[in-house]
């Protein structure tokens, strides 16, 4: 049990050294920036004297350490600047946008995580029937497919032959949960398409590697049933593959967001970066960056932890 | 009985199956767009040639765009500039990420620790999230965004790499070659390189699509190949408004992406089989 906590406590350590790691490379893009801050608000054809007076109000004639530690002081008391293009607080700009993006990713997530487990598990009970040769298939075809084509082809379909569902998905802070659902769906449908394929294929494949344990056949010549076998002895030892397959599942939606929520105009996360980056409001950009990428480390942390934490062999040490 | 004693030669798989058959005329077809554009194309890249948004008629067999521009020509012409800049940002990623992928694997220690632990640290961010955040740095012209894609996909060919040269590094033949004094470039360049190259065929066709899917994405959000540049992702998003008409011409380009992307897949599924089989 020991070892668990200090194996445990050490994947976080790691995870935290990841997080600085990365604050420390979006803070050295943006000082790669050709010219600075100062010269990016005011224009080429600013003065010195102005440009000097910026550059002391943003304080970066300090030191550039100082400058990283001022930055993440801040980012960690909630002020993310203020944006170029419209003068605004980032915080404030992101804090609706963020919530919408948390609740597409979390809508897709309730579809996809149980339908692909399923999914994964007949493929595994059932290997090599057709069922899973079609799965194997289509996975591969949803792999290679770009994201919008997907989209567009579901909005042809239910959006605008079937008119089963609105076409574009312009949620607000008015919309009530089942508009917001409502909206949504078509968009959580992209994502659960793109992510499906994956997850069934590696569910599938980290069952089927259980199932050939010997334990597994010991239990089989026992006489149990093969739902027994499963519920009893396959599933328990199926935490940490099935951590992995939901983790690497969210992990893949933090990019794939950014294109579906363009499709569908859904205003989130992803939408507000690629706005910014059109303009090349470089501290609103920074802030979604560093906000994804956290994201995208934390996500993995956790599978990692939950992965580490359920393994039979370290939970009951010999 | 001899044919047995002599060494066997070690060829690449010539026998396709009808999937990768498939999946070479696909792209044979798609190639010949490419190069032969302007001899097949009826009209110019960016030449106005009709009404905006004209139906499919006998001039225009798939209608005309946003500008009255001929949608078929930009189609084929698309093929030439997304295929070409694709190529282009494999070929640099491919590069740079063998290069130092050969050198992580061959020095070993200081210089392959320093190495992987930078590229683990990069790929701790998610890769479109990078490409926006520096394509918002360095503006969105096409050698930056060539630039920017090749050096984070370089990332990934370099974990690769650097995995697959690290097996052959132990082996016997390369133990050989050191103590017959031979250097680290010859060694890396005549005995691992030779020995990598299926591996490195399969991980060139899966890196051909994650960049043309990259590209095509971030063209799609408007942050790529820039106009008026033919380009198949930007053209599923100056047609999209079409769709709301029950109109499916915003689907051929994005189909066009999507059978090119598949066909490349396929045949990289049959190499990995038809190795592993052997």
């Amino acid at each position: 049990m020991k070892n668990l906590i200090n194996l445990i406590l050490w994947k976080v350590a790691l995870g935290v050294l990841t997080l600085f790691a990365v604050s420390l490379i979006i803070f050295t893009g943006v000082q790669m920036l050709p010219g600075d801050f100062a010269t990016e608000i005011l224009g080429q054809a600013a003065t010195a004297e102005a440009v000097a007076a910026i550059r002391e109000s943003l304080g970066l004639d300090l030191p550039a350490h100082q400058r990283y530690f001022a930055w993440v002081g801040d980012l960690l008391t909630g002020d993310f600047g203020t944006a170029f293009s419209s003068g605004r607080d980032v915080a404030e700009l992101i804090g609706p946008r963020l919530w919408n993006t948390v609740f597409l990713a979390g809508l897709t997530a309730m579809i996809a995580v149980p339908v692909a487990l399923a999914l994964g598990l007949i493929c595994a009970v059932y290997r090599d029937s057709w069922f899973d040769r079609a799965v194997n298939f289509v996975t591969l075809a949803s792999i290679s497919f770009p994201e919008f084509f997907v989209a567009y082809v579901l909005m042809l379909w239910l959006a605008v032959n079937a008119g089963l569902l609105p076409v574009l998905s312009d949620v607000d802070i008015n919309s009530t949960l089942s508009e917001r659902i409502y909206l949504s769906i078509l968009p959580a449908l992209t994502l659960t398409l793109g992510v499906l394929a994956h997850m069934v294929r590696m569910t599938k494949i980290s069952l089927v590697s259980l199932l050939e344990n010997e334990y597994i056949e010991t239990a089989r010549l026992k006489g149990n049933s093969e739902l027994r076998v499963l519920a009893r002895h396959a599933l328990p030892n199926a935490w940490a593959p099935v951590a992995n397959v939901v983790a690497l599942n969210l992990a893949y939606l933090i990019t794939g967001v950014v294109v579906v929520e363009a499709v569908f105009v859904y205003p989130g996360m992803g939408q507000l970066m690629v706005d910014a980056v059109q303009v090349r409001d470089i501290p609103v950009v920074q802030s979604c960056a560093l906000i994804f990428a956290v994201a995208y480390v934390l996500v993995n942390l956790a599978a990692d932890v939950i992965s580490t934490a359920t393994n039979p062999r370290l939970l009951h040490p010999k | 009985m001899t044919t047995l004693l002599l060494p066997r030669r070690r060829r690449l798989p010539f026998r396709l199956t009808p999937s990768a058959a498939l999946g070479v005329a696909i792209i044979l077809f798609y190639a010949v767009l490419a190069v032969f554009a302007p001899q097949l194309a009826p009209y110019g890249e960016a030449e106005i040639v009709g009404s905006q948004f004209e139906l499919w008629s006998e001039a225009f067999p798939l209608g005309t765009d946003n500008l009255g521009r001929d949608v078929l020509s930009r189609l084929i012409y698309g093929a030439r500039n997304t295929i070409g800049i694709t190529l282009t940002a494999t070929f640099l990623a491919f590069v740079i990420g063998t290069g130092f992928g050969l050198w992580a694997a061959g020095k070993g220690g200081a210089v392959d620790r320093f190495l992987s632990t930078a590229v683990n640290v990069f790929m701790s961010i998610p890769l479109l999230i990078f490409a926006l955040l520096l394509l918002a740095l360095f503006g969105t012209s096409l050698v930056s965004l060539v630039v920017i894609v090749a050096l984070l996909e370089a990332t990934r060919v370099y974990r690769v790499v650097r995995a697959v040269a690290m097996n052959v590094m132990v082996s016997d033949y390369v133990e050989v070659a050191r103590v017959r004094g031979e250097g680290l470039l010859w060694i890396l360049w005549s005995e691992v390189l030779p020995n990598i190259r299926i591996s490195l065929f399969a991980e060139l066709g899966l890196r051909f699509c994650f960049i043309f899917l990259l590209i095509s994405g971030l063209s799609f959000l408007g942050l790529g190949i820039q106009p008026p540049a033919a380009d198949w992702g930007s053209m599923v998003k100056e047609y999209s408004a079409l769709i709301a008409y029950g109109d499916i011409t915003p689907l051929l380009p994005a189909g066009a992406i999507a059978t090119l992307s598949i066909s490349v897949n396929l045949v990289v599924d049959w190499l990995v089989r038809s190795r592993t089989q052997r």
